[in-house]
Parts: C-alpha cells; sequence; structure tokens
C-alpha cells in the first residue's frame, strides 16, 4: 500500500520549472494509487478464492462422505385416537402400504380396518369371511412385500389372504383403493384335523407351492399346497399335501418358514429352536437359542430373504442366526451377531423390505433400528408406555405404533445403514457364506442381494500392487539416482537425464495399454525368461564389471570414468535376449514345456494372465522417475564438503558413498521412496489395464488385484447418486486423498528440514 | 579405479562392482524407456505399411488340407509341449519348438473371425500371388481374395484383367458419393435437426412459463413447417444419392473357391499389396497416415481414423489451459507478492506443492460429484428448465472435462509461476519502486514480463498433464464414441456441454472394450504413439522456452 494520493510532491528548489501538483497530475496519481489499491484486492481475493477452490475438494469430499455414518433420526407425528379405533378389539396386525398413505389394520375378529396414514380417518372395512364360530386365534406374514398373511383360527384351520392397494387416477388425483384377495381361495384350509385351536401359524410361497404350518400345543401340523393352473380354461386347482414331521414335546412359541422351503424353524420350550429340513422331512437339530440360564425367547422374524432369523429375548436382546454349512457340508443354525435393545423383553421385530435391516420394539415401548450386516444400532428411542404393536412401511421410512388405544405416526430417515466402520473394515459374515470374509461385491443381478462393501480387499490390492512396485521401482531409482548424482560423468548426466524425465512424461494410459496388451501376454509366455532375466542381470552387470577389469588399460583408458552406465546397456541387452531367448529351453528342460500349468498344477497357485507381476514392472516404470529426481537431487546437493573431506582421509569413492553420502542423504531418498509410494497407490490406468481388477485378498503375485482407485473409476459411473455406494466410492477417494496428502507432507517436511541441514554444514 | 586390480577379493573390497551395479539401474531405466518407445514407434508406425499377403496350404495332421490366404502379424516360437496341450494335434516327436502365427485372413462375413492362429510347419507352398486383392471394407473387416468382375445395377461390365482398372475408377467415384453423403446428412440433415430441437425446447418454455398461446404456437408451428419442407427436399436428395452409391457391385472369389459379390458402397480401398513396388507402398502408407489423422473412426473404432479423438483432446486442453493460466498466476503472484510470509504461507504452498501428487481420480470424483452434479444440475434447474428431464449440463461433458482438468492442472501453474517469482532478484523490483512506481506497476510491467517464461513453462507443464490423463476424464465427460464435433455450424457453435472423444481414453477404450481387441490392437499402438509425440513435443518445447527466456533475462540478473 502506498499513499501516493495524499502526498504533496514539494520541492525546496527554487528554480523549479515542473510543477508536479498540478490538478492533471494529482488525478493521474490518485488513479494510481487507486488502481493500486485494486490490484491488491483483486489478487488478494482471486488467489484466496483459488486456493479456497482447491480445498474445497476436501470438504466437497467429505461432505458427501459424512452421512454415511451419521445415524437414522426418528420425527414423532402427533398421536391420533379416532373414534373408530375404541370399537376394535387387539390389533393382530398393522401394515403400512408402498405409497405410505393407506395403512391397515387387523383384529381378532377378522375384521380388517384401512384407514388413512396421516389423519387416522376410517377408510373402507372388511371383514373376513371367517367360519360361524371361528376366531382368528394367530397370524403369520409371509416374505416382506408380499402381502400375504395367514390367519391360523380356532376351529384348526387357516385362510389365507393378501391385502392390496391400487393406484389409479380418476381426474388426475391419485387415488389408492385398498381390498382383500384370497390367493387360495376364500375357503380356509383345514391344518389340524381335529379342529383344534391353531395357536401358532406359518406360510411361506415359493413359486407355486405354498407352505403352511401351524400348532396345536406342542403338536406340529405342516401342509404343502400345490397350485395348478389349467392351461386350456385358466382356471385354478389345489392339490394338497400333508408334510409328517417327527413331533416334538415341548409347546410351540414361534413358527418360521425358510422361503426357498429348505428349513422349518420351530421356537419352543424356553429358549430352543428345533429345524427341520424339509427336504428330508427329518430334524435338522435342536439349537439352544440363549445367552444364558434365565433368558427366554420372546420374538422372532425372518429378515429380507428369510436366510437369517432375529430372536429377541427376555432381556432385550436380539440375535441374528443363520443356517451355515461346516466342511463336511452339514448345515447347523449358528448365531452370527448381537444387538441389544434395552433391558425389556422384546415384543416384535420388523425386518425391512429393501435392505437388511430391522425394528424391534421391546415391552417398555422403546423402539430400536439395527442393522444386521453392518451390525449398526441407528437408533434407539421410547415410542410408547408400555407395550405396543408397530408396523413398517415398506420404503422403512414410517412406523405407525398402537398402543394404549392411541395410534402414532414417525418418520424414519435412515440413509445409510448398510455403512459402518466395521463393516468397511474388519471381516463380516454374510448370509450364507460359511465364516466372515472381507468382501467388496458391490452389484449383483438378483434383486435380495445384499451389497457388500468392504474397502479391505480394495486397500489390500492398493497396497499390494504399491508394493510390487516399489519392489522393483526402488532399488532401481535408488541405483540410478546414487550413479547418476555422484559417479557419472556431466556430459553423461546432461543425456541421460532428459530421457528421465521423458519417462516421467508419458501418459500412464500409455503404460497401462503397453502393460495389458503386450506385456501380460508376452510374461505369460516367457515366465521362466522373466525371473531368470530379474537374477541375471546382476550377475551380468559384475561380470562384464570384472571382465572390464581384466582389460587392457590402453582399451580402458579410453573411456572416462563416469561412463560405466553406458557401457552397460549393450550388456544388459543382451543378458536381456538371452534370458528371454532361453526362456523357451528352460520351461521344456524343467517345467515339462509350460511353466504356467507347472504352477498350477504342482504348486497349486493360480496363474492369472494380467496379474500383480504386470502392474509390478508397468507401475513401477511409472514409479522410477518419481523416486529418482527427488533422490538425485538429494545425494547431489550433499555438501562438497563432506565428501572431499572423507576422500581426503582415504576412503575410496564407494566407502564414501556408503558411509558418508547416502547417510546424509537418508532421509532425503526415504522422502523420494515416500512419493514414489503415494503416487503408486493413487495410479489408477495402470493398474485399471494391467490387472483382472478382481477385488481378491492374496499376496500371490501371479494373481490379479483391485485397487481403490481403480474401483472408484470402474465404479463410479454406474452408481446411483446420493446412494450408499456412491458415498463409499467418494470414501475411497478421500482415503486415496488423505493418505497421499499425508505421504506427500511429510515426504516434503522431511525435505525441508535435510535442506535446512546442507545449509547449515 | 583404473588402477589394475590384484586380486577378486580386492575387487570386490574397492566397491567397483558396486559402483558398476548402481550404473546398471542407470542403464535398465534408459533401455527401458526407449525400449518402451521404439516398440510402440515400431508397432504404431508398421501399422499402416501394406503388408504381403501369403497364400499356402494349411494341413492340419489329421484333417483335408485348405488353402488360406492372409497377412502375417505375428510368430513365434512355442514349446511343442504347450502346443500339444491347448489341444492341437501335435506330433511327439520333432523339434523342441514349433512357430505359431497369427495370420490377419479377413473375410469375416465367411470365417467369423478375421483373426487366425496356425501352426507355421503345417503351412506349404507358401507364395504371394500378385493378383491376391485387398478390400478394405466400411463393415466386416477385410477382405481378402480374387477379383473377378465388375457390375453396374447387377450388369457385368468388366471382367478378367480390365476389372482392377474399372474397380479403382469406381471406387472413387464412390468414395466421392460417400463425401456427399456425409455432408448431407452431417451439414444439412444436422442444421435441421438441430433447428427442430432448440424449437421444441422454445415450445417448452412457453409452455412452461404459461405463454404458450395460440399466435405462438401458429409462429412455432410454421416455423417447424419450413424445417419440415427443408428436410423432405434433403431426404429425396439423400434417397437418390443413396441409390447411386449402391449401384456398382464386384463379384469376387476367396482363396478357397467361394465366389461372393460385394456391394461397392461397403469398400473403401482396394489394393494389390504383392503386386506394388516399394514407390506404390510408400505412397500407400503415406495415405493410410493421412486418413488415420484426419479421418472418422469405422467399425466400432478398430479401422478408419481418430479425428474426433483429436479434436477433442486438444478442444478439452484449450479450454483448460484459458482456465487454468489466470488463476493459477493469480494464485501464484497472491502468495508470492502479497500475502504475509508466515507460517500459513508456507502451509498453504506446502499443501498445493502436495496437490499435484494427488492421484488424478480424485479430481475425477470430486468433478462429477460437484462440478457435474451440483454445479450442473444448478445451472440446469436455473437455465434449462425446458429440456427437463433430459440433463443439459448436469451430465459429464466438455466443460467439466476441462473445468475438472483444470484444478488438477493448477498446483503446476502455481507452482511453477511462484518460482519464476522468486527468482527475479530484489534489486530490480527495488529499483522500479524507488522510481515511484507502485507495487502494482511494479508488479505489471517489471515482475510479470520476467517471469513469463516460468509461466509459460507451468503452462505447458500443465497442458503436457491434462493431455495425458485419462481417469478423471472416464467420470467427466470423455465417451467413446461422440456422435459430432465439440465444434460445428449450430447455434451456439462451441457445444460445451457435448461429450467428447479423447485420445487417451481412445486407447483405453479400443484396447480393452472393444469386441475386436486383435483387429484394434495396431491402432492402439498408432493412438499411443501420437500421444507420445504430443506430450514429448510439448515437454521438450517447456524445456526449449524455459531456456531460451532464461538466457533473455538472463542479464538482468545480475
Amino acid at each position: 500500500m502506498n499513499d501516493l494520493a495524499n502526498e504533496t510532491m514539494t520541492s525546496s528548489l527554487k528554480t523549479q520549472r515542473l510543477d508536479f501538483n498540478t490538478p492533471a497530475l494529482q488525478r493521474k496519481r490518485r488513479m494510481r494509487a487507486l488502481k493500486d489499491r485494486l490490484a491488491h484486492w483483486y489478487v488478494s481475493i482471486g488467489g484466496l478464492a483459488v486456493l479456497g477452490a482447491i480445498t474445497l475438494i476436501f470438504f466437497y469430499l467429505a461432505s458427501v462422505v459424512i452421512p454415511l455414518f451419521g445415524g437414522a433420526s426418528l420425527e414423532a407425528h402427533d398421536a391420533q385416537q379416532p373414534a373408530w379405533l375404541a370399537q376394535q378389539e387387539q390389533p393382530l396386525l398393522l401394515a403400512i402400504e408402498e405409497q405410505n398413505q393407506v395403512a391397515m389394520r387387523l383384529d381378532r375378529r377378522g375384521q380388517v380396518q384401512f384407514f388413512d396414514l396421516q389423519s387416522g380417518a376410517a377408510l373402507n372395512s372388511v371383514n373376513v369371511a371367517l367360519p360361524a364360530g371361528s376366531q382368528v386365534i394367530s397370524v403369520a406374514e409371509d416374505q416382506p412385500g408380499s402381502r400375504r398373511v395367514a390367519l391360523g383360527l380356532s376351529n384348526g384351520q387357516v385362510l389365507v389372504l393378501q391385502h392390496n392397494y391400487k393406484v389409479s387416477y380418476p381426474d388426475n388425483v391419485k387415488t389408492i383403493v385398498a381390498g382383500i384377495d384370497y390367493p387360495f381361495g376364500a375357503e380356509p384350509i383345514a391344518l389340524d384335523p381335529q379342529g383344534r385351536a391353531l395357536d401358532k401359524v406359518g406360510l411361506s410361497l415359493n413359486g407355486s407351492t405354498l407352505l403352511l404350518a401351524a400348532s396345536t400345543g406342542s403338536e406340529l401340523h405342516v401342509l404343502g399346497l400345490e397350485r395348478e393352473e389349467n392351461l386350456f380354461t385358466g382356471e385354478t386347482s389345489l392339490s394338497e399335501r400333508r408334510i409328517a414331521l417327527p413331533q416334538i414335546a415341548d409347546p410351540i412359541h414361534a413358527l418360521e418358514i425358510d422361503p426357498r422351503h429348505l428349513w422349518l424353524y420351530v421356537f419352543n420350550g424356553r429358549a430352543t429352536a428345533d429345524v427341520f429340513d424339509l427336504r428330508s422331512n427329518s430334524l435338522n437339530g435342536r439349537y439352544n437359542l440363549a445367552r444364558d440360564g434365565d433368558t427366554e425367547i420372546t420374538a422372532a422374524s425372518p429378515l429380507l430373504g428369510g436366510i437369517s432369523l432375529m430372536v429377541g429375548d427376555s432381556k432385550g436382546g436380539i440375535a441374528q442366526w443363520f443356517m451355515v454349512r461346516d466342511q463336511d457340508g452339514k448345515a447347523a443354525l449358528t448365531r452370527i451377531r448381537d444387538f441389544q435393545l434395552g433391558d425389556s423383553p422384546v415384543t416384535q421385530i420388523l425386518a425391512e423390505e429393501r435392505r437388511k435391516g430391522f425394528l424391534a420394539l421391546d415391552a417398555e415401548g422403546t423402539l430400536g433400528i439395527f442393522h444386521s450386516t453392518a451390525h449398526r444400532t441407528l437408533l434407539t428411542e421410547r415410542v410408547a408406555e408400555g407395550s405396543a404393536v408397530a408396523a413398517l412401511s415398506p420404503r422403512a421410512s414410517r412406523v405407525l405404533v398402537e398402543s394404549n388405544g392411541q395410534l402414532q405416526r414417525f418418520v424414519i430417515d435412515n440413509p445409510h445403514p448398510e455403512v459402518s466402520w466395521s463393516a468397511l473394515w474388519n471381516k463380516v459374515w454374510y448370509e450364507s457364506y460359511d465364516e466372515p470374509k472381507y468382501v467388496w461385491q458391490s452389484t449383483s443381478a438378483n434383486t435380495d442381494f445384499e451389497p457388500k462393501l468392504s474397502l479391505a480387499p480394495l486397500a489390500f490390492g492398493t497396497l499390494k500392487a504399491a508394493f510390487y512396485a516399489m519392489l522393483l521401482a526402488a532399488p532401481l531409482a535408488i541405483c540410478a539416482a546414487i550413479y547418476t548424482a555422484y559417479f557419472m560423468a556431466p556430459a553423461m548426466r546432461r543425456k541421460v537425464k532428459p530421457v528421465i524425465e521423458l519417462m516421467e512424461a508419458l501418459p500412464t494410459v500409455i503404460l497401462g495399454f503397453f502393460a495389458g496388451l503386450f506385456l501380460a501376454p508376452y510374461v505369460e509366455g516367457h515366465l521362466p525368461g522373466i525371473f531368470s532375466l530379474l537374477l541375471l542381470t546382476p550377475v551380468g552387470i559384475i561380470l562384464a564389471a570384472w571382465l572390464w577389469s581384466r582389460l587392457p588399460e590402453s582399451i580402458r583408458l579410453r573411456v572416462p570414468d563416469g561412463w560405466e552406465a553406458a557401457l552397460l546397456i549393450p550388456v544388459i541387452i543382451a543378458v536381456g535376449a538371452l534370458s528371454l531367448g532361453m526362456s523357451g529351453h528352460l520351461e521344456n528342460w524343467f517345467f515339462a514345456g509350460d511353466m504356467r500349468l507347472w504352477l498350477s498344477n504342482d504348486l497349486g497357485i493360480p496363474f492369472d494372465q494380467r496379474n500383480a507381476l504386470v502392474v509390478g514392472l508397468a507401475m513401477g516404470f511409472a514409479v522410477i522417475p518419481n523416486i529418482y529426481s527427488i533422490a538425485e537431487d538429494a545425494v547431489f546437493s550433499v555438501p562438497k564438503s563432506l565428501t572431499l573431506g572423507s576422500l581426503a582421509l582415504g576412503a575410496t569413492p564407494w566407502q564414501t558413498l556408503t558411509r558418508v553420502v547416502i547417510l546424509t542423504a537418508s532421509p532425503g531418498i526415504f522422502s523420494a521412496l515416500m512419493i514414489g509410494m503415494g503416487r503408486a497407490v493413487g495410479e489408477t490406468m495402470i493398474v485399471l489395464m494391467a490387472t483382472g481388477n478382481t477385488p481378491i485378498m492374496e499376496m500371490n503375485i501371479f494373481e490379479g488385484l483391485r485397487t481403490l482407485a481403480a474401483n472408484v473409476a470402474v465404479e463410479m459411473p454406474e452408481s446411483e447418486v446420493g446412494g450408499s455406494h456412491y458415498r463409499v466410492l467418494f470414501l475411497a477417494a478421500l482415503v486415496l486423498l488423505t493418505f497421499t496428502f499425508v505421504m506427500n507432507t511429510l515426504a516434503e517436511l522431511i525435505r525441508t528440514r535435510l535442506r535446512k541441514k546442507y545449509a547449515s554444514l | 579405479m583404473n588402477v589394475k586390480q590384484k586380486n577378486l577379493k580386492a575387487w570386490f573390497k574397492s566397491g567397483t562392482p558396486w559402483v558398476w551395479m548402481t550404473g546398471g539401474g542407470v542403464s535398465i531405466a534408459v533401455i527401458m524407456t526407449l525400449g518402451l518407445l521404439a516398440v510402440i514407434a515400431v508397432r504404431g508406425l508398421g501399422h499402416f505399411w501394406p503388408a504381403d499377403v501369403l497364400e499356402a496350404e494349411y494341413r492340419v495332421p489329421g484333417q483335408a488340407a485348405k488353402l488360406i490366404a492372409g497377412e502375417l502379424v505375428q510368430a513365434e516360437e512355442v514349446p511343442r509341449a504347450r502346443l500339444a496341450a491347448s489341444g492341437l494335434p501335435v506330433d511327439a516327436a520333432g523339434g523342441e519348438f514349433m512357430t505359431r502365427e497369427l495370420l490377419k485372413v479377413g473375410n469375416r462375413e465367411v470365417f467369423g473371425a478375421d483373426f487366425n492362429w496356425v501352426v507355421g510347419e503345417w503351412l506349404h507352398e507358401s507364395h504371394t500371388p500378385e493378383q491376391l486383392m485387398v478390400l478394405e471394407r466400411r463393415e466386416w473387416g477385410n477382405f481378402y481374395g480374387y477379383l473377378l468382375g465388375v457390375k453396374e445395377g447387377g450388369k457385368p461390365v468388366a471382367e478378367g484383367d480390365a476389372a482392377w482398372a474399372e474397380l479403382q475408377a469406381r471406387i472413387q467415384r464412390v468414395d466421392e458419393l460417400h463425401a456427399q453423403i456425409a455432408r448431407l446428412e452431417k451439414k444439412d440433415i444436422g442444421r435441421i435437426n438441430a433447428g427442430l430441437e432448440r424449437l421444441r425446447l422454445q415450445t417448452r418454455r412457453l409452455e412452461l412459463e404459461g405463454r404458450l398461446d395460440a399466435a405462438a404456437q401458429a409462429d412455432l408451428d410454421a416455423e417447424r413447417a419450413q424445417w419440415d419442407a427443408e428436410y423432405k427436399v434433403l431426404e429425396s436428395q439423400l434417397i437418390d444419392l443413396q441409390q447411386q452409391f449402391n449401384r456398382d457391385s464386384i463379384m469376387v472369389k476367396t482363396v478357397d473357391g467361394r465366389e461372393l459379390e460385394l456391394s461397392l458402397g461397403k469398400v473403401v480401398r482396394a489394393y494389390q499389396p504383392n503386386g506394388m513396388g516399394t514407390f506404390d507402398k510408400l505412397g500407400f502408407y503415406f495415405a493410410k497416415l493421412w486418413e488415420f489423422v484426419s479421418d472418422e473412426p469405422r467399425e466400432a473404432n478398430t479401422e478408419g481414423g481418430i479425428f474426433p479423438a483429436i479434436f477433442g483432446t486438444v478442444m478439452m486442453t484449450l479450454i483448460m489451459a484459458v482456465i487454468v493460466t489466470p488463476f493459477g498466476v493469480l494464485a501464484a503472484i497472491y502468495l508470492r507478492e502479497y500475502a504475509k510470509q508466515g507460517l500459513l504461507t508456507r502451509i498453504i504452498r506446502i499443501a498445493v506443492n502436495n496437490l499435484a501428487g494427488v492421484p488424478a481420480i480424485v479430481y475425477g470424483v470430486f468433478g462429477l460429484g460437484f462440478f457435474v452434479y451440483v454445479l450442473g444440475g444448478s445451472i440446469d434447474r436455473l437455465f434449462f428448465p425446458e429440456a427437463a428431464p433430459a440433463p443439459t449440463f448436469g451430465t459429464p461433458g466438455l466443460l467439466w472435462a476441462s473445468l475438472t482438468l483444470a484444478i488438477l492442472a493448477v498446483p503446476v501453474v502455481i507452482v511453477a509461476t511462484e518460482e519464476g517469482l522468486a527468482r527475479i532478484p530484489r534489486a530490480l523490483r527495488e529499483g522500479s519502486l524507488a522510481l515511484g512506481a507502485t507495487k502494482a506497476e511494479t508488479l505489471w510491467k517489471v515482475v510479470l514480463p520476467m517471469a513469463s517464461p516460468a509461466m509459460m513453462t507451468g503452462l505447458i507443464l500443465a497442458v503436457a498433464r491434462a493431455a495425458g490423463e485419462v481417469a478423471p476424464l472416464m467420470l467427466v465427460g470423455v465417451v467413446k464414441l461422440a456422435p459430432s464435433l465439440p465444434v460445428d455450424g449450430n447455434y451456439p457453435y462451441l457445444h460445451l456441454d457435448q461429450k467428447i472423444m479423447h485420445l487417451g481414453f481412445h486407447i483405453y477404450d479400443v484396447g480393452f472394450q472393444s469386441p475386436n481387441v486383435e483387429a484394434a490392437r495396431p491402432l492402439v499402438y498408432a493412438t499411443a504413439l501420437l500421444l507420445v509425440l504430443v506430450i514429448a513435443l510439448l515437454n521438450l518445447s517447456a524445456v526449449y522456452i524455459r531456456n531460451q527466456l532464461r538466457e533473455k533475462y538472463k542479464a538482468l540478473d545480475h
């Protein structure tokens, strides 16, 4: 800043010729001052804005990621006491339809009342045609979303019904008409021939087969119904098949049928479950579900897909169980993970229809929102005084609670329950898996598929690729840097440096395509050659050096010191040609003509054409110049006084190098390695093209891998904006950003410190 | 080191072998770089050379012999056991190795695949007949065979030796027609389509704003009718040209005796490589090379040229440069000249330095999330409500690709410019200030001109980095095949919202996503070579400019 504008230029000289304070000049000065100030503000604001825009990257990525780890929230609406509710009996079942507009309530007398979810106002009501004198004793729902319900009656019969909601647009107004259908006929189906009341009931439809199960006391009745459609008349007929299962002694509390009709789970006694194999109609086993001596099972419900059972107990614990096959192929009901809702008995478990999440309600009216696979408790909140009955909407966005003659509606906001820190980084026991595993599988073709978003295999792949790349690049680049900085003749240095700079400038897409299309098949065909190349090159170099030292002086003196590298070029090319040329012979001699087959058949090592070896070679190539230029700088700027002192004391150049130069420059070399590592970790195109992109956790050099960066590049364009998968990919990017940023900053700090040290020497 | 060593042990102790080992590191790095470039150059440039087509009898043991013809693409020595393991009827006895050759046999409609692996030992009576002809076609790949005759409208016009000259003349005619049709379709009909689309959006906008009354509707209808009338005229022209185009056909015979009739409209070029002299081949070579850089791709990008990819890359880089220069320079000037030099500035400087090392894909993710969905989505809602639900800027496109690359490259410009500013001697600034110039004037008239080489270097390095970067572009606006160039004759002439083709992505896509990788491979090498050349040229020119301008201002340094 200046204060030109306020200054008046005075001159004490008498012989004043120029008047600097004419109005025109003053105006000009003011203009200049103004311009100066404007420039100041312009540059400051502009510069800060650019820097701000750059830091925006971090904050934006974080802002997309953060919602993943936020829990769920529940927004309560006013409780309603509609008049019609008072005339009804105790509810057996509550349900909400897809659009969150209409709800349904079923009571003991078989009356189905539909009502407006918002206002609680009664809509139509339907009386289920029950046989005279009978009552509804028990009720069961099929798979979440099927809207199929089985009513167990007091006369030993079962009635299957479905509540349906038809959406139409008369006069452009969306109208939902609710109703009841009987997919298996309005006539009840007799399950207990003796006509006793059915305490518990269960149903499951798979294809055209309906399985009904019911209990009378400790007695079990299972019936299979086959629906057949006559192709010509379109009539359907039902054929019944009674399934006889071994009987058990204890009173039955709950029945669940596996939707694939493989298993029937019967909860009986205090806390045991009997699992029946429905293919062989035999008992698979009897399992004790209790955690300790005095807990009782109070609620059970299958999750989406029906593979898992959530079992709630009298102490507020909820456990996930599913059938797991052991090594012999025998399936056993296995406890997978535990959740805790409160201290009171769990009364109801509601599974979500689209995700593997569930809600649970206890006797004190506490509602918990959980996710099974992510092992997350997203929310626990008191929603009612005392016991209650609840319904969850298909989109898991509304919950309806009835307690003490009141209806209350809650809005759930629970966008990303399936992601948790433990699910991202720890082993997770997924349904249908034999053991906990790290799995990345974001999409699949089936509908009840659960995304498996473990970042561990990707992070592992990233480090594996970086490791093999560094294995090649680190020794090569550091050797080259030391030689260039310390031994090489200046004339040669001027020629070598542009080549390395060119190496650095090569686009990675070219390296990737070269690795994938040229190197991978070549390496596959010349495996012994590649390995003998790695072994023979150092031997060849030393041999060449020895031979050179044996040559007569007249020849040796023609090449000045510092040109060894140039002499080695033909040597290395010859060694390379020799080992690759020998490859086929080696294969014939040692590996019966095919090393790849030998690897996989004799050693049991799986081999992929695009594997970590190819990535190591290609990415090593990409990383060499990064490490080289920084390491070379560090070695080159070691103060001359140190090296000259060492040489003057009689050390050989090599001794000076190892004892003085490298020790002094080691922080610089270390920071070069860190920068190289950062580059290898973030590299995308090479790994994308040179690996099979298989997210596996194997250190095997002959297998592929998938890195975080490549994964983002592959899956980002297909992911749904704002979804969990999208945000997890952002998290992967954020992890990459943070990792490389930290690595680079550390390296930079080390270098700054080193520079200071050099300056003080 | 040059003193003769007494024995091996002493020699090892002296450290000489280890010095050689470190030297080996340099040699390997140099060999790797030059080797890679050599492989790419040889394979990329070799593709355009008209290779001889050989005809031979292929006798697989235990099968009937058959005649095959094709270009030899690749040959390798393979252990006999491996061939046997792959299920070929190989004799156990014999040499240790057999040759395996990859032949480009073309004629995809006859054979199903245009490449064929054969065992060299089973090829007999291999020769290169002069009459053997190669047809480059617009679809189905190359055809190899003999010309029997030329037909016009189904009637033979030439046969035997005269047919070849006739064929060449007619191919020229078809080429011209093809160019006319392309011009008509792209330019004239494209203009009408653009006009109709504009009209549709206008109607929708009026509708949204509630101003679509009868008068406006009539105006719009009149305009639409005008476009439609124009289209009718062009359509009849087009049909006429199409008929002309498909008039001629040729009779050909494959080497194994099958006779086919091919429409001449499908043929791009016909040549007899075995009969060509060196000069003919050279001429052919350069014609192909020109086609490669100036033509549009054919056959799912595996044939033809890569002009749209070159154009897209250049366009995107240019826009990136226009964005990145002022902002990068501004930030650098702020950091070096205006900001208070302290801990905070140091931290910012280190951060900016490190951003250059952040993985490019991270920028791509940012670009997709922030530019495309947040910025683009808002722009669409504000300015293009009539196009909804189809996104205009809310989808990956040229502008977002350029912006993303600009963010990616801005640290490069900042670092280089700052370095340049730091090099300017303090005395010069002080001299300027002492003469009464304000800080802004000093900056504008003294400092910036002197720092211009550094800025230029930074810009060129940024451009080089941007041109070679692919990973972020895959997310923010690059596609495998763009229907049109981002610049054309239709309003608003520069289509920033359009998706583009890109050299680097072209390499990835054709090399890895193409249905016919074998056919595309030479083209990938050629594209890679072009990209390497462009980037090497940019880097070298950065170095050159830096040196030149440094010389120029050197006098001032002292």
